[in-house]
């Protein structure tokens, strides 16, 4: 069970990071020029005023070959099907859980999407008020968000801790292919899933590690406009260790 | 006939207050930002996008904007009664209208971004400290929007064209009297997305009078963007 969690971050899409390429990263806000001229082509969050990109958000500006995008560093989670994410059990009803996931509306887990049968009266024997789950987001509709279980790595999360960052800064948590995360898994030893709305879970063998993981962390997190930061962070664990 | 020769402050005649930015004043909130024009200041917080109930006021085509502006009832030198009021629900639904046209909801079916617009001091133009607070507070909270809103409120005392009224001089009283003129615009724009106004004036000056505000914009614009490069750049700004 152990491994199978520590890879529920696999399940996340990696197109958003952009760690390791150094392309120039400049902070814009709306309504900034960020290239003049014809040589690059609007991409997310920018737009085409006659000859120039110009920014449509507050964010990160960067370019991949001629493309160019801002990437957003602050906001809310907007649940989106497929996330992973990290909930707490704040309802058990006949039919399922309500989970709070740290966004507008909480999420349900219906009975038959937990990976082995229940029975409805010990539902609180499986998942009781309180206890946290990865779960994926099965659908995302208006009316609300279904959860599921099934799935590699999903599940309850027994033991450790959880905290919070924000949300649009998950992706480099994660890094390129979850080489950021893989390196501070490495280094400290824990196990630690990170949900796509900015809850992360970690357990480790003595609080120390953990504190050490939570640290590392959080330092990728407040280093928004750094590029290079896997290099970065192994120098962290050099000076810290 | 006196022409004024100084304001009551000593400002020039198209000189601001002196402006105060800071983004991530609220740490439960999405997004916030404070900004204060002299003794003016305003703090607003950005919720959302997030569900909207009732959900007949959902809007299957877009997301919705909905903004709440209040004076605290210690911002003024009355106490003033808590709670919405008319005027206060006027400014909050000119300030919607403000901001509106900048921001794009489309990709948020069914949603609402709440806007919170509290004043913490009032000196006069406080709706154009929220107007500014606001814009601020929604590029913070990451909502696409094209372009930032700057807003000032350029006036008249007797015939002088004045930028940014204290309330000093909004309780001018001498020949013409004192005009209010609070305008908004997006800061890369020559269109203009508020307009409001309160006293007289010849319709031959309103252009100037346009014009003044959008030399002003160009400050507060700037402004505007070192609070939220700040915050990127240095967060310790905040600790």
């Amino acid at each position: 069970m152990d491994n199978e969690i520590n890879e529920a971050h696999e399940a996340y899409e990696y197109s958003k990071d952009s760690d390791s390429e150094t392309t120039k990263r400049k902070v814009v806000v709306p309504g900034e020029i960020i290239f003049e001229g014809e040589d690059y082509l609007p991409g997310d969050g920018t737009r085409k005023e006659g000859e120039n990109i110009v920014s449509s958000r507050f964010g990160l500006a960067e370019s991949a070959g001629r493309v160019v995008r801002v990437l957003p560093i602050f906001g809310a989670f907007v649940p989106r099907k497929g996330n992973v994410i990290i909930g707490r059990v704040s309802d058990i009803t006949f039919s399922g859980w309500l989970v709070d996931i740290d966004s507008a509306s909480s999420g349900f887990l219906p009975i038959e999407e937990s990976p082995r049968f229940i029975n409805r009266n010990e539902m609180d024997q499986f998942l009781a008020i309180g206890d946290v789950i990865a779960a994926k987001l099965w659908s995302v509709k208006p009316k609300g968000i279904d959860l599921t279980l099934k799935g590699k790595g999903l599940g309850k999360l027994d033991g450790g801790f959880i905290f919070r960052i924000i949300p649009s800064r998950v992706p480099r948590v994660i890094g390129r292919e979850g080489s950021m995360i893989t390196l501070i898994k490495e280094r400290t030893g824990c196990n630690i899933t990170v949900g796509q709305n900015g809850w992360i879970w970690i357990r480790g063998d003595s609080l120390d590690s953990q504190i050490k993981a939570r640290k590392a962390i959080e330092f990728v997190a407040d280093k928004v406009h750094i590029g290079g930061l896997t290099e970065k962070m192994e120098a962290w664990f050099e000076s810290n260790d | 006939m006196t022409k004024l020769q100084k304001r009551p402050d000593g400002r020039k005649n198209n000189e601001l207050r002196p402006m105060t930015a800071k983004v991530g004043v609220i740490p439960n909130a999405d997004g916030s930002a404070m900004f204060a024009f002299g003794n003016t200041i305003a703090i607003a917080a950005v919720y959302g996008p997030r569900q909207l109930h009732p959900q007949h006021m959902q809007n299957p085509s877009t997301g919705i904007l909905r903004c709440n502006y209040d004076l605290l009832s210690f911002s003024v030198a009355d106490r003033k009664r808590p709670g919405p009021s008319r005027r206060s629900q006027e400014i909050s639904r000119v300030t919607e209208w403000a901001l509106l046209p900048v921001l794009d909801l489309e990709q948020f079916p069914n949603t609402v971004v709440d806007v919170q617009i509290y004043i913490l001091q009032a000196d006069a133009g406080t709706r154009t400290a929220g107007i500014n607070a606001a814009s601020l507070a929604l590029a913070h909270a990451g909502i696409p929007m094209s372009d930032l809103i700057c807003s000032v409120a350029v006036g008249k005392n007797d015939k002088t064209l004045i930028v940014d009224l204290s309330k000093e001089e909004e309780d001018f009283h001498d020949g013409e009297g004192a005009t209010d003129f609070a305008m908004a615009k997006p800061a890369n724009s020559d269109e203009f997305s508020l307009l409001q106004m309160d006293g007289k004036i010849q319709p031959e000056m309103v252009k100037e009078a346009l014009k003044l505000s959008i030399e002003s914009c160009k400050e507060i614009y700037e402004v505007q963007k070192k609070a939220l490069k700040e915050i990127v750049e240095s967060p310790e700004v905040l600790k």
